[in-house]
């Protein structure tokens, strides 16, 4: 069994299970674990097209 | 009539097994958390959380192994396998299926296989939050 991802659906896979995990643990009320979950998932996500475009200008 | 000496000898009965079953549940829902990721909340009824836990562990696990990732064994070598090996032990019971099936031999000419490697060791690491989430539960310190 292979499972084919490319690296950005990757990383969004890694954000959103991380964040759920993250959201559930570090909060006390859902409407908190949601809402600290969506936070964590956007800076994930949003790390990765930071980083990715950094790497690009290095590169040019 | 209601004997007041009965009543007040239950109250001291169910008095003390509050803190007794309270401290039962604070080892015992860790290990169960970390034996089978979300078993720790579902025994204290949290069956949601519960789920979204266990969901969010395995996704990132048999994802990790459908990428072809690593699953270290028990190793005294490279400090990087051997943090490996504590990662991926945290996933309790998928760890040991999946050493049993032999599942997780790794495939280094596949970029994506090392994101799996990495993978497999956070879905360990995400258990072993979930698994202290569920002592805090145990002891009250988290509704």
């Amino acid at each position: 069994m292979t499972f084919e991802l490319s690296h950005y659906n990757a990383a969004l896979l890694f954000a959103l299970c991380a964040s759920t995990v993250f959201g559930i643990t570090q909060r006390s009320t859902p409407r908190d674990m949601f809402r600290y979950g969506a936070y964590c998932f956007v800076l994930f996500a949003g790390g990765v097209i930071v980083a990715s475009w950094a790497m690009w200008l290095i590169k040019h | 009539m209601a004997n007041p000496q009965n009543t007040a000898t239950v109250s001291q009965r169910s008095a003390k097994a509050a803190p007794a079953s309270a401290g039962s549940m604070a080892t015992i829902a860790p290990i169960a958390a970390w034996f089978f990721p979300g078993l720790g909340h579902f025994i204290q009824h949290r069956y949601i959380r519960g789920l979204l836990l266990m969901l969010a562990v395995f996704v990132m696990f048999f994802a990790g192994l459908g990428m072809q990732g690593k699953v270290y064994q028990f190793n005294t070598g490279d400090l990087l396998d051997i943090l490996g090996f504590i990662g991926d032990i945290g996933t309790g019971l998928l760890y040991f299926v999946a050493r049993s099936m032999d599942w997780g031999v790794g495939n280094i000419h596949r970029a994506v296989a090392d994101y799996g490697t990495k993978y497999i060791v956070v879905a360990g690491l995400l258990n072993v939050i979930a698994a202290v989430d569920a002592h805090h539960i145990a002891i009250g310190k988290k509704s």
